[in-house]
């Protein structure tokens, strides 16, 4: 710990705001490297984790796959992941991206198992009786109608993702999380930190809103007009 | 302020007097490091790490279910508390321990401020859950048989609702034991401690692998233990 500690006051915050102005393109840049990584294992979770949860939740098999996956998930943490991915493989941003992965996929597993496992039987059969074919039954009545709990998968994965890669640069990855681990640096210090922690944040919440929307919008399209 | 690693001075191979080969060379899993340094490293860490967990979910399920029992009173409570822990638990825990430092300094309180938002979030949305899922006969049935509507809530409702209730505390108490481990960053405590301090030195394998198996287990422990008395507390309700 340093000494600076002391002199983290809540004024801070608005010398935090001033380091913003003056240092936007290098918190643009930041920003832009963590959305990169962020979101390039958000894509390869849902990729890996989707089409194994639809067909898990399809066949109504592998309770145990989705609801262990969704603990051992939670429980690991982040940090040792990182830096264990780190030690075996060397920085870099593919390997980062694997340990992002790992995490990204158990919310998004889980949630498309219990959203398509939860799907009312009724509607399933009533296709299966108008002649669908297996895989029109899962694109056409089963994701449209577990859309909502899968879209929540994704905002809890998107999130958790988020803040992992945050956390990846105190084991030497890019972005925000550089600016938010280097207080010691003269030119980031502590308005720095902050700046970059709001701004994270801010990422964080406007991505969970975006899902959060689309969730909205999912389910309303799925509850029935009376 | 916190770990300020970038100017901890260049990679440090560990150099513990009696340091085996092993370790000298990084190898995956030196069980001599582990039988050297769990008395004075993993065990206290492992401690650390059940106290900051404990007072972490002891607080956040107080502070949830008071905010659960008005928010299910008053329906208008509901969306607005819901959508204010959902926003807490947006933050990347990293960014919100820093953020806190200005306000509640650095230290232990820092980081209980920061796992107990985190909580919120998932036990004040099972907690409600619960409350909604009882069904209206159940409670109709209480009040005909002459129930206040007190010992209706205390005698049916809650009972009714502790499955999902104690699911949210397992859930809860698996996410705050894993994101302890970065409060290491600021404060020394925790099994996290020793997960940065094997990444500064020289990214110590050993060290990182033995400490985060060690989260893994305890947060495993504690779903099972929890798992245990979900099935003790709620001996009518199948367990999942």
């Amino acid at each position: 710990m340093s000494v600076l500690a002391d002199n983290f006051t809540p004024s801070t915050f608005v010398d935090a705001f001033r380091f913003m102005g003056d240092n936007f393109s290098l918190l643009l840049t930041k920003a832009g490297e963590t959305s990169e990584l962020a979101f390039a294992a958000l894509g390869v979770a849902l990729l890996v984790a989707l089409p194994l949860g639809l067909w898990l939740g399809h066949k109504h098999r592998g309770l145990f796959i989705a609801l262990g996956t969704s603990t051992l998930g939670r429980a690991l943490p982040s940090i040792a992941l990182i830096a264990f991915f780190i030690a075996l493989l060397g920085v870099g941003f593919w390997n980062i991206l694997v340990a992002l992965v790992v995490l990204g996929v158990p919310p998004i597993l889980a949630n498309a198992y219990f959203a398509i496992d939860g799907v009312d039987r009724d509607a399933v059969d009533a296709a299966r009786g108008l002649g669908m074919s297996e895989r029109q039954i899962v694109l056409r009545v089963e994701l449209p109608l577990g859309l909502p709990l899968i879209l929540a998968g994704v905002r809890i994965a998107a999130v958790f993702v988020i803040a992992t890669a945050t956390i990846a640069s105190v084991a030497g990855g890019n972005g925000l999380g550089d600016i938010i681990v280097s207080q010691s640096d003269r030119n980031v210090g502590l308005p720095g930190v902050l700046a970059a922690a709001l701004w994270v944040s801010a990422m964080a919440l406007l991505t969970a809103l975006v899902l959060a929307l689309a969730q909205r919008a999912a389910s309303r399209r799925m509850s029935p007009r009376t | 302020m916190t770990r300020g690693w970038h100017v901890a001075g260049g990679p440090v191979i560990p150099s513990f007097g009696r340091s085996s080969a092993c370790e000298r060379s990084n190898g995956w899993f030196c069980t001599d490091w582990l039988q050297h340094h769990w008395g004075d490293t993993l065990q206290p860490a492992l401690v650390q790490h059940i106290e900051l967990t404990l007072i972490a979910v002891g607080i956040g399920f107080a502070i949830a279910s008071g905010l659960a029992l008005v928010g299910f009173r008053w329906q208008l409570f509901d969306a607005p508390f819901g959508a204010f822990s959902d926003f807490l638990y947006t933050i990347p825990s990293l960014a919100l321990f820093q953020l806190l430092v200005p306000i509640t300094g650095i230290g232990v309180p820092t980081v209980e401020v920061a796992l107990v938002s985190y909580t919120l979030f998932i036990l004040y949305r099972n907690m409600i859950a619960g409350l909604k899922s009882v069904p209206e006969e159940a409670i109709e049935v209480a009040r005909g048989m002459g129930f206040t509507r007190l010992q209706t809530f205390v005698k049916v409702e809650l009972p009714l609702a502790a499955p999902a209730v104690i699911a949210g505390l397992r859930i809860a108490t698996v996410s705050t034991i894993s994101i302890a481990t970065v409060a290491a960053f600021i404060i020394p405590q925790g099994l996290g401690e020793p997960i940065f301090t094997g990444i500064q030195q020289n990214l110590f394998r050993t060290e990182i692998l033995a400490a985060g198996m060690l989260a893994v287990l305890l947060g495993l422990t504690a779903d099972g233990l929890l798992a245990l008395l979900q099935r003790v507390v709620t001996p009518w309700s199948r367990i999942r």
